[in-house]
């Protein structure tokens, strides 16, 4: 049972992830990983077959500042707005600095007119560097339990 | 259906003979919709089935759908592949229940019958009753039923099937330029599936279609590469489409050589708005020695092979109802591909799919059309850049692949 300031450290970082998105902060999404980091949304089957392609892979922090400038200044899509419900986080493991944490969530999507539909539903699969605060994700695996995704996936889960 | 039926049933009308007016109600009319299950997907046209890759071995299956008509594809015990309706001779009912599979036979949950994967019936639950009562009527014979089956054929490792006895055989179908452009890209290395997904597109399957062959927005509306000044040095390229229309394949050159001079450059201006952080997402090589970074190619009525920069990948188009399509992305690499390739697709992923940065946009545009047309929809859209006919041509502002589809959709739909 790793202790409780660490737990809580950990739930914190998996929480405020979240509160970013949703509260459409995404210049800030990038700072909760480290500089070497995975980023990857994929589905369950692709993830069980042991497949690395995603929806979105980012192997870099800087890839993924491209994804939040270009969603800001690039690309052209009906404005929205994510509600994350994140489940429980279990850490599975701590050892040499290194968190093994899961954490369910679902995400409703809200569209500018008000429009409101289950987005997507998974779990977040994350390695978390928590040598020292602040503690950051080495790898998010965000592994959705459909394939299928309705119309675009702009803002990040 | 007959020559009566067509005379009967015109579908929507079109405003002339061309094929550069389109009525919009082709895409709301659920009749129209109906017409082309038959017609179109059931009639004179090859649909892309599956990858021979993803049915290696005797007894393997996979369950597709062939317009909204389900579908199993399955390796033989003679390395043929087969393809039949999904739906069992007796009472109707869907045989293969999963996506994908493997056994020695066919057998249906429901009452048992089971099939063979030449679609041959060969057993019948209680077919001789129990305790000598029941059992099938004497004159039912197991020979004299099987599943409905489909022509198959296979090209590049690309299985598709028909419905349809009449149609030309698979090469002849999609004419030499596209034969040509799918060698290109399946050039004989062993491919394999990196990753797939599923974007569920809320409108009219044609919509999409239409746009793939669309060369006139593709620097219009998606900004990204225009925006990074990425590919602004690009060379010529062209569209190249079957005698019948319905096929094609468009292409652009990149000079790579210079366009990695310029990423440099743009590292040093000091004036450059907008840069990407990690230029991964785009540094490609010229996997095929030609220099075309762009290779988009269509197979009427279902499928896409892309190629774009180096990642290469089959879309399905499947219509699921009037406004609701669903596009698979199968996402390919090749076993040869050293460790450095197998990241650049990977990376380069980032492009394509529900979240590409090119083609996202594409995923919702169809969408916006479908809204537009929503209950107002008793006028024709414009396909006239470029001219009013299907012919190839060597530059790409041009809807002349869009006309291509729609000279081969109302010579199949008899419209």
């Amino acid at each position: 049972m790793p202790d409780l300031a660490l737990r809580l450290g950990i739930n914190e970082l998996v929480a405020a992830y979240a509160d970013c998105i949703d509260d459409d902060r995404l210049e800030e999404w990038p700072d909760f990983f480290a500089d070497n980091c995975h980023y990857l949304i994929t589905d369950r089957e692709s993830h069980e077959a042991g497949l690395r392609h995603g929806v979105i892979y980012a192997a870099s922090k800087g890839m993924l500042v491209d994804r939040v400038v270009t969603l800001r200044r690039v690309l052209m899509f009906e404005a929205h707005r994510y509600r994350h419900v994140t489940g429980p986080t279990r850490i599975l493991k701590i050892a040499d600095g290194v968190a093994e944490a899961r954490t369910s969530f679902i995400v409703a999507r809200i569209m500018h007119d008000g429009a409101t539909s289950l987005f997507a539903t998974g779990r977040y699969l994350d390695r978390i560097a928590v040598t020292a605060p602040p503690f950051r994700f080495i790898e998010r695996l965000v592994v959705l339990d459909s394939p299928k995704i309705d119309t675009l996936l702009v803002i990040p889960l | 259906m007959s020559i009566q039926d067509i005379d009967l049933n015109p579908g929507v009308l079109w405003p002339s003979n061309g094929i550069s007016e389109v009525p919009f109600r082709l895409y709301t009319d659920p009749e129209q919709y109906r017409l082309e299950q038959e017609r179109l997907f059931k009639g004179p046209s090859w649909s892309y089935l599956c990858l021979a890759g993803e049915i290696p071995n005797p007894g393997d299956w996979v369950a597709t759908t062939v317009g909204e008509v389900a579908v199993i594809v399955a390796r033989a015990p003679d390395g043929a592949i087969n393809a039949f309706v999904n739906r069992c001779a007796h009472r109707g009912n869907l045989l293969c229940l999963a996506r994908k599979g493997s056994g020695k036979e066919i057998t249906c949950i429901y009452h048992g019958w089971s099939y063979d994967f030449e679609g041959h019936l060969t057993g019948v639950a209680f077919e001789r009753g129990v305790k000598r009562q029941g059992g099938m009527a004497p004159e039912f014979h197991k020979d004299e039923h099987h599943l409905q089956r489909l022509r198959v054929e296979e090209l590049c490792g690309l299985v598709f099937g028909t419905f349809s006895d009449r149609v030309a055989d698979l090469q002849a179908y999609l004419g030499d330029v596209v034969v040509g452009g799918i060698r290109r890209v399946l050039d004989g290395r062993k491919a394999y599936v990196i990753g797939r997904s599923t974007q569920i597109l809320p409108n009219n399957w044609k919509l999409y279609f239409e746009n793939v062959k669309d060369t006139y927005h593709a620097s219009i509306l998606h900004s990204f590469l225009t925006t990074f000044r990425i590919n602004r040095l690009s060379m010529p390229g062209g569209i190249n489409i079957s005698e019948e229309g319905g096929n094609h394949f468009s292409f652009a050159k990149l000079d790579y050589a210079a366009e990695d001079a310029d990423y440099k450059a743009a590292a040093l201006r000091a004036d450059t708005d907008l840069k990407l952080e990690d230029n991964s997402v785009v540094e490609s090589v010229d996997e095929y020695g030609d220099q075309i970074s762009v290779q988009i190619l269509t197979i009427f009525p279902n499928m896409v092979l892309q190629q774009v920069r180096n990642t290469i990948a089959v879309r399905v188009i499947r219509p699921r109802a009037v406004d609701r399509t669903e596009l698979d992305w199968v996402h390919l690499g090749f076993e040869s591909d050293n460790d450095a390739m197998r990241e650049r697709r990977l990376r380069q992923g980032n492009l394509i799919g529900a979240a590409g940065y090119i083609s996202m946009e594409d995923g919702c545009v169809g969408g916006f059309v479908q809204r537009a047309l929503q209950y107002n929809d008793d006028e024709s859209g414009i396909v006239m850049m470029g001219g009013h006919e299907a012919q190839s041509q060597n530059f790409r502002a041009s809807e002349a692949a869009i006309r291509g589809f729609w000279k081969q959709y109302r010579t199949v739909m008899g419209a």
